[in-house]
C-alpha cells in the first residue's frame, strides 16, 4: 500500500505536562539535547522518568547526553488527523530503541520518509519538533 | 496448587439492556442502563433487588473512560437497603474477567451474599475509538500522546506489528478471527454486525493504523450488562441452573506493565497479550489445561490481540497464533476450540467485556444461540490492557 510522506503531528497541537521527575528531560529537549534518565548509583535506565530505580530504588538521577541514534523497534502508519481542525494526514508512530540508554525507548513521529518503507530494524536519528508552550519534542528521522 | 475457592460461587444471574450503535441509547442515561441491566440480572435469578448486598466492579468503577458507577447512586436509584462490599479492581478492561473473583473474595470472606458486577457504556460526547487523544496529556502520558496514538486501536496496531515482524503473522490472520466471528454474529438478533463478511470485504476496509483496519477494530457500542455472583450453597435454591467459578485470577508481570500506554515491554512480552502469567496460574488453580476448555471466550477488542491471547492460554506456542487461526481452529463450527460463538466484540457488541461472562454462562446452562454440544468449561478472558489482566474458567453445574 502506498502512503507517501509521513508527517509529525503539527506541534501547534502537541501539548505535554511535566513534573519533577520529567522535567529534566524536557529542559534538555528545549536545548536540543536528548537524553533518558538513568540511575545515579546502579546505572539502569528508564524511561518515561520515575521518582524512583525500579531496580534499586535509589533516586539519585543522571541525565547523560545519548548520540540521538536509535532503532525502530515497532510502528503504525497513521492516515486519519487526529484533531477536527487539521485535514488528514500521514503520520508514523514509532518506538525506538535509543543508542546509549539499553531497555529506554521513545514513542514518538518518524518524518522524512515515505511511510511504506519504514520497516523494523531501521536506524533513526532524533530530529526537533517545536511544541506548545516552548517545549521541544523529539521526533525521529532516517539516518 | 488448587484454588481453595474452587466451585465455592457459582454465577447465578445476567441481565442486559439492548445493545446499540455508539450515542443511539439515548435519551436513555448511563444509571438507567445499569439499572435495567442489574434488575434484568436478578429477575434472571429469581432475586428481589433489594436482596443485593455487594458490588464488585472492575475498570476502577468506570463506565468506559468518562462516566462512572457510583454504588450510592445504584442503592438510591433502585431501592438496595444496605451493602456490606463495594469494591473494584482497579485499571481497564484487562480485569473483566475478574470481576466475579473480587465478588467471589467478598463471599467467601463473609462480607456479602448476593454480589453484582456491572458494566455500563454510552459514548454520546467522546467516542471510545479515539479517546486518548482528547484528554490532556499526564506527565506520563506526555511520553505517549504527541505521537498521535490517539485511541486503543492504534497503540495495539504496535504490538500487532512487533507480532508479525517476529513470527511471520499475516493479516490472514486476523482477517479470520473478524470473518469466523462474524459468521458467528449471523443469527444472533441482538448483534450490531450481522452480515456475513468475505475475505475480499476485508481486504477492502480501510486502514486506520496500519496493520490495522477498521474491521480488525471492535464496535463502539452502548449498553450495560450485569452479573450476580453468590455462594454455590445459595446458587441451588435460585432460579437458574448454576454456572460455577471453577478458577478466576487477575494481575500481570511487570514486564507487561502498563503495557500500550508504555511500550517499554521486553520481548517477548511485547508482542503478547500480557495474560501468560495470569493464563498459568488460572489453570494451576483450576487444574485444568487448555485441551480441557470447551469454549472460549477471548476479549477481542482487537483481532491480532485474539491470535496473542490464543498464544498465552497455551492453544498454541507463542509465535504460531496466526497459522493456529487460519487453520480453522477456532470456528464455531468444526473448530478444535470454538472462539466467540456470541461474535465478540467485533461483531455482536462491546461492553468492555462483560458480554464474554454473559455467554460464558449460557453456554454452560445449554441456552446459548450458538451452543456448543456438552459445553463443560469455558474460559472468559479479560482485555489485553494494562495490568490487571484477568482470566476465569467457569464450569457446568
Amino acid at each position: 500500500m502506498k502512503y507517501g510522506e509521513a508527517f509529525a503531528v503539527p506541534g501547534d497541537h502537541v501539548v505535554i505536562t511535566t513534573d519533577t521527575w520529567t522535567e529534566p528531560f524536557w529542559q534538555a529537549a528545549k536545548e536540543h539535547r536528548l537524553t533518558a534518565c538513568q540511575c545515579g548509583k546502579c546505572g539502569t535506565f528508564r524511561m518515561p522518568p520515575t521518582p524512583f530505580c525500579p531496580e534499586c530504588q535509589s533516586q539519585d538521577t543522571l541525565w547523560p547526553a545519548l548520540p540521538g541514534t536509535g532503532t525502530i523497534f515497532s510502528f503504525a502508519i497513521c492516515n486519519r488527523s487526529p484533531f477536527p481542525d487539521v485535514a488528514d494526514f500521514i503520520y508514523v508512530p514509532v518506538v525506538v530503541d535509543l543508542d546509549g540508554a539499553p531497555g529506554a525507548r521513545l514513542v514518538t513521529n518518524l518524518v522524512s520518509i515515505n511511510a511504506e518503507d519504514v520497516e523494523i530494524g531501521m536506524r533513526v536519528q532524533v530530529d526537533w519538533n517545536p511544541i506548545q508552550d516552548g517545549w521541544v519534542l523529539p521526533i525521529f528521522k532516517p539516518l | 496448587m488448587t484454588w481453595i475457592n474452587q466451585d465455592k460461587t457459582a454465577i447465578v444471574g445476567i441481565g442486559a439492556t439492548p445493545y446499540y450503535v455508539r450515542g443511539q441509547s439515548y435519551p436513555r442515561t448511563i444509571n438507567e442502563m445499569i439499572g435495567t441491566a442489574i434488575l434484568a440480572a436478578c429477575d434472571d435469578a429469581g432475586l428481589n433487588v433489594k436482596q443485593i448486598d455487594g458490588f464488585a466492579y472492575y475498570s476502577s468503577a468506570s463506565a468506559g473512560y468518562t462516566d462512572k458507577m457510583e454504588t450510592a447512586s445504584i442503592m438510591e436509584m433502585l431501592g438496595i437497603p444496605e451493602v456490606t462490599f463495594t469494591a473494584t479492581l482497579t485499571s481497564g478492561g484487562g480485569g473483566s474477567a475478574a470481576g466475579a473473583g473480587l465478588a467471589t473474595a467478598a463471599i467467601m470472606n463473609g462480607d456479602a451474599t448476593y454480589v453484582v458486577t456491572v458494566m455500563a457504556l454510552q459514548q454520546l460526547k467522546q467516542r471510545l475509538g479515539t479517546v486518548f487523544g482528547a484528554v490532556a496529556p499526564s506527565p506520563e502520558n506526555s511520553f505517549l500522546q504527541p505521537s498521535g496514538l490517539v485511541g486503543p486501536g492504534h497503540l495495539m496496531s504496535v504490538l500487532a506489528r512487533r507480532h508479525m515482524h517476529l513470527y511471520g503473522t499475516t493479516r490472514d490472520a486476523f482477517a479470520e478471527v473478524v470473518i469466523s466471528q462474524r459468521e458467528n454474529a449471523v443469527n444472533r438478533p441482538k448483534a450490531i454486525r450481522r452480515k456475513p463478511l468475505t475475505k475480499e470485504e476485508y481486504y477492502a476496509s480501510p486502514m486506520l493504523a496500519d496493520p490495522l483496519c477498521r474491521l480488525d477494530f471492535c464496535l463502539e457500542t452502548d449498553g450495560a450488562v450485569a452479573i450476580i455472583t453468590s455462594s454455590s450453597g445459595r446458587a441451588k435454591d435460585l432460579k437458574q441452573k448454576p454456572v460455577y467459578i471453577h478458577g478466576v485470577s487477575h494481575g500481570g508481570r511487570r514486564e507487561w506493565g502498563r503495557a500500550f500506554g508504555w511500550m517499554g515491554m521486553p520481548d517477548p512480552y511485547f508482542a503478547s497479550s500480557g495474560h501468560k502469567s495470569v493464563a498459568d496460574r488460572l489453570y494451576a488453580g483450576a487444574g485444568v489445561g487448555p485441551q480441557d476448555i470447551d469454549v472460549a471466550l477471548i476479549y477481542d477488542h482487537f483481532s491480532a490481540m485474539v491470535v496473542m491471547q490464543l498464544e498465552d492460554y497455551g492453544f498454541c506456542k507463542q509465535g504460531e497464533g496466526g497459522p493456529f487461526v487460519e487453520s480453522g481452529a477456532i470456528r464455531y463450527k468444526g473448530g478444535s476450540i470454538p472462539v466467540n460463538p456470541h461474535g465478540g466484540n467485533l461483531s455482536e457488541a462491546y461492553i468492555i467485556g462483560m458480554t464474554h461472562v454473559v455467554e460464558a454462562v449460557e453456554q454452560l446452562r445449554g441456552t446459548a444461540i450458538n451452543q456448543v454440544a456438552d459445553a463443560e468449561l469455558a474460559l472468559v478472558t479479560g482485555g489485553p490492557a494494562p495490568i490487571p489482566v484477568s482470566g476465569m474458567i467457569l464450569r457446568r453445574a
